[in-house]
């Protein structure tokens, strides 16, 4: 008989509450694909102060942490509305140190891969092919060379990445933490094993046996994982292959939101503040905004995983 | 009456004759990779930033990570798998990128128009540009805008640099940096390492002094620069009716 596993589900309050702390570097991974948004307006809420924030692309969830006021350095390789305009908050950070002076560490996205790499591994560093004659180094002290001990060749490298806590959003988990991830997968499974601690949010949690019928799709195993936080549509304004559908219009009305800062003001009183929790947040938009990103059945093909006769 | 977007995108596309994978971004590159797959290139892979690869999308992507371009695709690979063993590891053909500003050599700015430290405008950074442009065997640049200030004779920032500035900085580059630079006036054209950019073609109408005064540095010119083939009826049928028939980027 297999072991009863730990249950470590809990609330998304509860979970922040227990892992994030100020001062603490927090990565929040999902490229494009299951953003933690839900997660990161909990961070807002609970009025996190001083964080060192790492995401790859440092979309509207990056610029709605800044301006809750959160985040004192931001680490990325991307800082843009996806394909949709601009930060606004982000830009007036490091544009004119409105309200305050951002720091910033640049990379390219192999270059944040490679720092993810490194710290999964607990290696020193992470060598790449990137950054030869560009001048992201002399930007970015942390971007150096080493020699090959094998060829003599000179390679850039960059430092391994420990986040104090990685929060990513999935599409479902068992109560222990075992995370079935399909579609994008991005950095996801990296990002968690480098952290010290973290929340994995999913749309559902399943029964044991869901996961355990197919464990070729668990992109992170139960033991790399501290909290599970059921929070369906906590990826909104992001997608959730298979649940809900990209909420384009937002993505493009976000850069008019955020390029005035009265308008960022309001949006993050109303929606931010003024929901106790992502469940009302939910609530709030409505069943026929929901419909509108409903998506349909594409199911896969089952596997013949076998068993001993 | 053919719009700017078509033209690029036709014009980027013919470029692709012969091609095996390209990666692409979505927006200009899409179309023409889509077309250049309908036309020229049949057996051309689009391989997409977010991981997927040879995706079968139902409807045209309005991002690198739509979902209709996961659903019947034949594969998505996690970041780590795309960026290191596809790109890094020398599958891409072609690698599509856009910038602020590009110099003579095909070197890149995505990151910030002034001084990084208190930029005047802060950009959206290199993504993965800066290893489409290190590891591809030659990057096509597609730029909407030909104009002095994004034309420049030195950039402001080196996001991505070709092969010249990697030599120098003591790299091993494997790829050609950029091949070719579509733009509203004309193709500019590199055949690789220690070459300049010089105007190849030019769009009915516009003349050369008109690219070189666009351009902010000496510009170098082939010979007598052949004016492009307009595209044809055929081609912007395909181009309206068959990759982007609601008007998701077509202009």
């Amino acid at each position: 008989m297999p072991r009863p596993s730990p249950d470590k589900t809990m609330s998304l309050r509860e979970a922040v509450a227990a892992f994030v702390h100020d001062g603490d570097t927090v990565a929040l991974e999902g490229f494009t694909h299951l953003i933690p948004t839900a997660a990161g307006h909990e961070i807002i809420r609970q009025g996190r102060r001083d964080l060192t924030v790492v995401r790859m692309t440092a979309d509207i969830v990056v610029d709605q942490l800044l301006a809750g006021g959160c985040v004192r350095t931001l680490v990325s390789s991307f800082v843009g509305n996806s394909s949709a305009g601009s930060l606004g908050e982000l830009r007036r950070r490091i544009e004119h140190a409105d309200p305050e002076p951002l720091e910033f560490q640049e990379y390219s996205h192999y270059g944040m891969i490679c720092r993810y790499l490194a710290g999964a591994q607990r290696l020193p560093f992470y060598p790449l092919r990137s950054y030869a004659g560009s001048d992201l180094p002399r930007v970015n002290p942390a971007i150096r060379k080493v020699t090959s001990p094998y060829d003599g060749e000179q390679v850039a490298v960059v430092p391994p990445l420990n986040p104090d806590v990685t929060i990513i959003h999935a599409q479902r988990a068992d109560r222990s933490g075992n995370t079935q991830i399909w579609g994008l997968t991005g950095i996801q499974a990296e990002a968690v094993f480098a952290a010290e601690k973290a929340i994995v949010v999913v749309e559902e949690i399943v029964a044991d046996e869901v996961i355990r019928s197919d464990p070729n799709r668990t992109v992170v195993p139960a033991h790399a994982v501290d909290a599970v936080v059921e929070c369906p549509r906590g990826a909104h304004p992001s997608f959730a292959q298979g649940y809900y559908d990209r909420d384009n219009a937002f993505y493009r009305a976000w850069s008019g939101i955020s390029k005035d800062r009265a308008r960022l003001t309001a949006w993050m009183a109303e929606w931010v503040y003024g929901t106790a929790d992502h469940a009302e947040y939910v609530a709030k938009l409505g069943d026929g905004f929901w419909a509108g990103l409903a998506v349909g059945e594409a199911l896969s093909e089952p596997v013949n995983y076998g068993r001993r006769l | 009456m053919t719009s700017s977007s078509e033209l690029l995108s036709v014009v980027a596309a013919r470029e692709l004759a012969g091609k095996r994978t390209v990666f692409a971004g979505i927006g200009l590159p899409t179309l023409a990779a889509s077309l250049a797959h309908l036309t020229v290139a049949p057996d051309l892979e689009i391989v997409y930033e977010s991981g997927v690869c040879g995706a079968h999308p139902s409807h045209l992507p309005e991002t690198i990570a739509d979902a209709v371009l996961i659903t019947g695709a034949e594969a998505v690979l996690p970041m780590p798998a795309l960026f290191g063993y596809v790109l890094q590891g020398g599958h891409i053909d072609v690698g599509f990128l856009g910038a602020a500003q590009i110099d003579r050599w095909g070197n890149l700015n995505s990151s910030v128009i002034g001084d990084w430290h208190s930029p005047e405008v802060r950009l959206p950074g290199p993504g993965g540009a800066t290893e489409v442009m290190a590891n591809s065997r030659e990057v096509f640049v597609v730029m909407r805008r030909h104009e002095p200030r994004s034309f420049v004779d030195e950039l402001d920032f080196c996001t991505s640099p070709g092969p010249d500035r990697a030599l120098a900085d003591g790299g091993k580059p494997s790829g050609l940096g950029v091949t070719r630079v579509i733009t509203g006036l004309g193709i500019l054209a590199r055949g690789g390492p220690g070459e300049e950019l010089r105007l190849v073609a030019r769009h009915p109408g516009v003349t050369v002094e008109q690219v070189r005064a666009a351009t902010g540095w000496p510009l170098e010119v082939a010979g007598d620069v052949p004016v492009i083939e307009p595209p044809s009826e055929a081609e912007l049928r395909l181009l309206r009716e068959d990759v982007d028939p609601e008007r998701v980027y077509l202009r």
